[in-house]
């Protein structure tokens, strides 16, 4: 029995040292991931930002002047997909400002391909459109916030 | 005893651990580990990106092909002189009148000489020219958008082969014609070739903001086969150096005939000059017809322009504009080294190779000691010019270029080999087979003032048994080399398309940061364009129809349309909605007579359908563009001549009607 131990003693070390310098004995098992929660938890939307480069948003008065640009960009750039008076490829943006925040609307505008992989909501959506992803327009911040403005007044 | 044993069984299992166990963390510096190395200079890791970018000439398949190095991978087939049906490069009606020529639509050609634009003799990496060798052109692709942008035809000339070279702020590109012609063309015996047939270069200048080509003058030379070219750099700037064969100027089995001369020349000439004469009204304006085709990117088309006339220059008339230097035996490459003294000639039927030298050139002008003169151009004295000769380097010298520190490479064809000498003691350093008889070779920057001296690609003629066989027909081979040491070292062998003939490499970092993602639609001046779904409608104008229409991930708008007759043409002109990067759409009809359409985001293409019965026929999306591109699809209905189904289209059933 002894010299049994010995021997596998032997063997294990006789492999450590013949392939030692490598890392992975030891820490390659990491620890498993923590089990997730089979209900995904009921957030506000209203609180979910989004991921992208608008961390927050102030809203004033209604600016008219913003409002017709806003117009102009998503007829130009976004009717394709979305339109005011019914779903179409993607959803009306009809409402939109009551059911998520404003930071969340121009991050999905300007960041959709990161937002449908990370973002729960987002994910969602894409689910919803069968897989039809938003397309990122390229706007700029300036622009996506001029559509923000134009959704205000649907 | 049975202790012993188990310590000589533990031993064996110790030893047998370290024996099977291959931890090469310490490489032993034998002959092994070099090769191994060797792959890993060659290897570019997934998601990498390559040093340099190599554009590749397509030879007979008319284009240009884009290579990344050290990797040998092939990114792109940049359409130029032939129709591609992948990208509807002369299918779609924009592009169509790119390959308009005086001779009608000429759908291919044999693409050579790529060279890349400079300023003060260093790669700018705005264009890269190419020339179309049998229906004389010279190309510009922008490498902004990696497309071809203009073409324009040279008139007088045949066998447009010692083109397309930059001058040193690309002021030029210069085409020098290999076949000499009856100029103007016209009926006349062929075996009355001798003195009076010619032979056309030409000088074709480069707007430096715009790129716009212009012809603006041909010398007239004697009828010589003008073979290859190099302009001077640095204090030879302000000179073009073409290699001559056939001085003998045969016209039937130049096989012998043509090298019959100890020496040929290399044509000196001094473009200065003869620009100063043209612009003070010197030259003759002759009558003849040539196309200039031009892209503009704002409307996405294409246009061809008739020329009716060019300067053409006999060089008597400008003293001092032009000089032969004798050059043993049919010279091919003619190039001319960074400090722009040296021109080395490569006999291809010479032994040796030689290498004029551009003081003594001007020293022996200077002194107006000639040997003699062709057809009135003087001819200098072989001993006067010539600096050294590096002597029996190989069998069949082509073409050389330079790695900035002071080494020349040449392409020996025959011995099927790359040999580097040094400039100046002109004593061979090394050599190095190739697989199998090369022709031109590349080092990125090495015809410029400032070479990127680190690889050197070959590109070869036969391929024999380098690559797992392919029928009858088998790619071209080219191999690479690290040419950073004091030895050359071949890293990688690699195929190419059609036949390569030259290729021009720059640093991947001059060309990146330019490289456009997309076009922008607020920019589109298309004249069919759609720049929302709001502004797609069917329009008929007689038998005419034109489509409107636009595409996004992942739908058509519109995809059904009715009132099409039979009789009818159909342009479809058709618009990507799309802004981000890699995001195209392709369209096609069935039946349609023409390719698809491959259109990027923001950009507007045309194919025409006629179609051909009654019925309902689909089109849809080529392009793979999303989970739902299977969907993106439309149908056309096709009724009878003079029904009364009105015109009208519709996406998701909201249809509307042309008035």
């Amino acid at each position: 029995m002894k010299k049994l131990n010995m021997l596998m003693a032997l063997f294990v070390l006789s492999l450590v040292w013949a392939c030692g310098g490598g890392s992975a004995s030891t820490e390659g098992s990491a620890a498993a991931p923590p089990p997730k929660s089979m209900v995904e938890e009921e957030a506000d939307p209203m609180e979910n930002k989004g991921i992208g480069p608008v961390a927050s948003i102030k809203l004033e008065e209604v600016n008219e002047v913003l409002v017709a640009d806003g117009l102009k960009i998503f007829e130009d750039m976004c009717t394709a997909c979305h339109k005011v008076e019914k779903k179409f490829i993607g959803p009306s943006p009809k409402g939109i400002m009551d059911r998520r925040s404003p930071e969340w609307i121009m991050n999905m505008i300007l960041n959709p391909d990161e937002m449908v992989i990370k973002d729960p909501i987002a994910k969602q959506l894409l689910i919803e459109a069968n897989g039809a992803p938003m397309a990122n327009q390229n706007l700029t911040e300036e622009q996506a916030r001029a559509v923000l403005e134009y959704f205000r007044t649907l | 005893m049975k202790n012993k044993n188990l310590i000589i069984a533990a031993l064996a299992i110790v030893t047998f651990s370290f024996a099977s166990c291959d931890n090469s963390s310490n490489k032993s510096d034998n002959a092994g580990a070099l090769s191994g190395n060797m792959a890993e200079r060659a290897y570019v890791a997934p998601g990498e990106h390559d040093e340099f970018y190599s554009f590749i000439s397509g030879g007979f398949s008319g284009q240009l092909s884009v290579y990344g190095l050290p990797s040998g991978r092939l990114f792109k087939v940049i359409p130029v002189f032939s129709q591609d049906a992948e990208k509807a490069y002369g299918y779609n009606e924009e592009t169509k009148p790119m390959l308009n020529t005086s001779y009608g639509f000429v759908p291919w050609d044999d693409s050579h000489h790529p060279d890349i634009s400079q300023t003060a003799g260093e790669l700018d990496g705005r264009w890269v020219f190419i020339n179309g060798n049998n229906t004389p052109r010279i190309a510009k692709i922008d490498l902004t958008t990696f497309e071809t942008t203009e073409i324009i035809e040279l008139p007088n000339s045949a066998g447009n082969h010692s083109s397309s070279f930059v001058t040193e702020n690309t002021e030029y590109v210069v085409a020098g014609t290999r076949f000499s012609v009856p100029v103007p063309q016209r009926d006349m015996p062929i075996d009355e070739y001798k003195g009076n047939f010619k032979g056309a270069l030409s000088f074709i200048s480069v707007d430096p903001e715009e790129g716009h080509m212009n012809l603006e003058f041909q010398i007239l030379m004697p009828g010589f086969n003008y073979d290859l070219s190099h302009p001077g750099r640095g204090k030879s700037h302000g000179w073009f150096f073409f290699s001559t064969y056939n001085t003998e100027e045969g016209h039937t089995l130049l096989e012998v005939n043509a090298s019959q001369n100890d020496k040929d020349f290399i044509a000196a000439v001094n473009w200065k000059k003869i620009e100063e004469y043209v612009k003070n009204g010197g030259g003759k304006k002759m009558p003849t017809n040539y196309a200039h085709n031009v892209y503009d990117e704002k409307t996405h088309m294409a246009t061809s322009t008739m020329k009716k006339e060019v300067v053409v220059v006999d060089p008597l008339e400008v003293p001092g504009a032009v000089y032969l230097l004798p050059t043993p035996k049919s010279p091919h490459g003619c190039d001319v080294d960074p400090s722009g003294e040296y021109i080395v000639g490569s006999g291809k039927l010479s032994a040796n190779l030689t290498i004029h030298s551009f003081t003594k050139m001007l020293a022996a002008i200077e002194n107006e000691k000639f040997a003699g003169d062709a057809y009135g151009i003087p001819i200098l004295n072989f001993e006067d010019v010539m600096e050294g000769t590096v002597v029996q380097p190989g069998l069949g010298p082509l073409h050389t270029e330079f790695d900035g520190k002071g080494n020349a490479y040449t392409t020996f064809f025959i011995s099927s080999e790359v040999v580097k000498w040094k400039l100046g003691t002109w004593e061979v350093l090394d050599r190095k087979p190739t697989y199998y008889s090369v022709g031109h070779l590349m080092i990125p920057g090495g015809n410029s003032r400032a070479p990127f001296g680190k690889y050197l690609v070959a590109m070869n003629k036969i391929t024999k048994d380098r690559y797992i066989p392919t029928g009858p027909e088998v790619t071209q081979s080219a191999q690479l080399f690290d040419i950073s040491g004091d030895k050359m070292e071949m890293i990688l062998d690699f195929p190419t398309i059609g036949e390569p003939h030259y290729a021009a490499g720059i640093p991947a970092d001059l060309l990146k940061p330019n490289s456009r993602k997309i076009f922008k639609l607020e920019e589109n001046e298309h004249p069919f364009v759609a720049k929302s779904e709001k502004e797609a409608k069917v329009v008929r104008d007689g038998n005419t129809v034109h489509v409107y229409m636009t595409m996004i991930r992942s739908h058509f708008a519109p995809d059904n349309i009715e009132g099409i007759q039979m009789g009818d043409k159909v342009y479809f002109h058709v618009t990507n909605l799309e802004q981000d990067y890699d995001v195209p759409h392709g369209i096609s009809m069935i039946g349609a007579n023409t390719s698809e359409l491959l259109i990027m985001p923001g950009q507007t293409e045309t194919f025409t359908w006629e179609p051909k019965g009654e019925g309902v026929w689909p089109f849809y999306c080529t392009d793979f563009c999303s989970a739902l591109h299977q969907e993106m699809q439309g149908y056309v209905r096709v009724s009878p001549k003079g029904s009364d189904v009105s015109m009208k289209w519709t996406l998701d059933d909201e249809w509307y009607d042309s008035e």
